[in-house]
């Protein structure tokens, strides 16, 4: 008797509901639409029913960080808060603003959660449960997530509102400039392991790609905060110099959509992050057990997840002109150099070392990289220093 | 029953219709945004002819890149809120000639192009052989390396373009 596999639980269900179709007469082509239409339900309904948990945590972490107690009154420990906030969005007020542009006033902020959503198509949870494993997976992750910065452009447009207009155009010179290293960055693992399929990347991660790849990490994760548009990177929406950017318009349960696709969009970078850099759903005993995989991936998820919060919470918002330079003068220089020396490390190192002698000389490299452009950087600053001391001084004596 | 050509043939039908309206409508934002769909529409195009490389390629670029700075562009010439302006200037016929012209040589060209049946079955990875095609220099390394040097050329173009000349400091 074969052994019983919890892992294969999910797979069974799926077939299990095949084979209904399948009695009460459906042609073979439809039942797959079909399985493959529910499969998609549940997965995009998992992505969108996150953020419940995700926003109690996320106010509860911060209001750690910040010596407060955070939302405690709705539920135990505050947990039905976001039931609440929900209720309220819902039967407040619906109001479409005068000379808006009606229909993409409204197709923005569904066109924001689709296009985070979508990413959820291509992540692995576990060997045997991945969406669809298509062969591009990196790629198609990044360019469903291009749309989204086209539905923050319509969302703040169609308002008719100048201070929503500004946020839009903030939203074009940093999303667009922000992809650029994100890219790169997700080349370096993909050339590690040879593939853009997710579920590649994740096999051939004996060790971890964070050891061979920390700056391609530290890359990635600076750009999609970036990309998410949260703080320090929250410029999309600065309260203090452009009231709320794009969304300014937004009531009621639009606005709680846009905010639904900003939540999604932080845990599905997160996910993103765990996949390619912390091994996705590898762990002990996942080769007897495959759902275990599942329980990992969700774990390094949170984990990266409250990196992201920790970053969130304990940084000022930066200006626009640092944005644009540590994108353009850092990021994007540092990304490229990551990948061109991965590119001949990996050639290098002979091909009989093994999977960790491989990292161990990557991580090597990375370590110098790190070391040159830190003093690159120490350099850079001491000039920029002694400009300013000098304006200081002759301003000084002009005065 | 196979589902492809009823779906091939639902896209194309859209594609097409953006396309028109990208063309008729007189506000340009939507214009540029029904282009978004015409690109949308040939992506899945790309998909159903499992060309999945090509297909998140345009996505990237062409949506993610090129339609976003129409967009941008677009937003920052006029006030297209509240200004319609006319559809055509002096040079309509000219335009006119030059698109028909295209048209007939494009699809001269599509006459006379034998279209070879696809092999059948499993392709197997093509980005894998992609990726192998355009460096080989049996197949196309060589219009691979020029359009790579042609893009660092655009590239030091646009940055010396962009660079603040001596006179303005």
């Amino acid at each position: 008797m074969p052994e019983m596999n919890i892992g294969d639980f999910l797979v069974y269900l799926y077939d299990l509901l095949g084979w209904l179709l399948g009695v009460i007469g459906l042609h073979s082509s439809a039942v797959s639409l079909l399985q493959k239409l529910v499969a998609g339900f549940v997965l995009a309904n998992f992505a969108m029913l996150t953020p419940i948990f995700t926003i109690w945590l996320e106010r509860k972490v911060a209001a750690r960080f910040q010596d407060r107690l955070g939302p405690n009154r709705v539920g135990p420990f505050g947990l039905f808060q976001s039931f609440a906030d929900i209720v309220k969005l819902v039967i407040k007020e619906d109001i479409t603003p005068v000379g808006a542009d009606k229909v993409i006033f409204n197709i923005g902020p569904v066109l924001a959660v689709m296009s985070v959503v979508g990413i959820w198509a291509v992540i692995p949870f576990a060997s045997t449960m991945v969406g669809t494993d298509i062969n591009v997976g990196i790629l198609y992750s990044v360019a469903v997530g291009a749309i989204g910065t086209l539905a923050i452009m319509m969302g703040g447009w169609a308002s008719n509102n100048k201070y929503a207009l500004l946020g839009a155009f903030r939203t074009v010179s940093q999303l667009v400039s922000y992809e650029v290293p994100m890219i790169v960055a997700l080349l370096v693992p993909t050339l590690l392991a040879g593939s853009m399929r997710m579920n590649d990347i994740v096999a051939e991660q004996q060790v971890w790609f964070i050891v061979a790849a920390p700056l391609a990490m530290m890359v990635f994760l600076v750009s999609s905060i970036a990309e998410v548009g949260r703080a320090p990177f929250d410029l999309l929406e600065a309260e203090s110099e452009i009231v709320a950017g794009f969304h300014v318009e937004y009531t009621g349960m639009k606005f709680g959509v846009w905010m639904l696709a900003e939540f999604v969009h932080a845990f599905t970078i997160s996910a993103l992050a765990a996949v390619v850099f912390l091994g996705g759903w590898r762990g002990p005993l996942v080769d007897q057990y495959p759902l275990l995989g599942a329980i990992y991936f969700l774990t390094k998820t949170y984990v990266v997840y409250m990196v992201l919060l920790w970053i969130r919470v304990t940084l000022p918002r930066v200006r626009i002109d640092h944005m644009n330079a540590l994108n353009w003068k850092f990021l994007v220089p540092l990304s490229l150099a990551v990948l061109v020396v991965t590119a001949l490390v990996g050639k290098a190192v002979p091909a009989d070392v093994s999977a960790g002698g491989r990292a161990l000389v990557l991580f090597l490299s990375n370590v110098a990289l790190a070391v040159v452009s830190i003093s690159l950087l120490a350099g850079f600053s001491r000039k920029l220093q002694a400009v300013e001391q000098v304006s200081i001084d002759s301003s000084g004596a002009g005065g | 029953m196979n589902a492809t050509p009823i779906i091939f043939l639902v896209v194309a039908a859209l594609t097409l219709v953006a396309a028109f309206l990208v063309v008729t409508v007189r506000n340009l934002i939507h214009a540029a945004l029904w282009l978004v769909a015409t690109l949308f529409g040939v992506a899945v195009i790309f998909v159903l002819l499992d060309a999945g490389f090509m297909a998140t390629v345009q996505l990237v670029l062409y949506i993610g890149a090129i339609a976003i700075l129409i967009v941008f562009a677009v937003m920052l010439t006029r006030r297209v809120m509240q200004d319609v302006g006319p559809q055509r200037n002096s040079n309509w016929w000219l335009g006119a000639i030059v698109a028909a012209v295209f048209f007939v040589a494009i699809s001269s060209l599509l006459w006379r192009t034998g279209w070879p049946a696809l092999p059948g079955g499993d392709v197997g990875d093509t980005v894998l052989a992609l990726g192998r095609s355009l460096v080989n220099p049996d197949q196309y390394v060589i219009p691979f390396e020029v359009a790579s040097v042609l893009l660092i050329i655009a590239l030091i173009g646009s940055i010396a373009v962009a660079l603040p000349g001596k006179q303005s400091e």
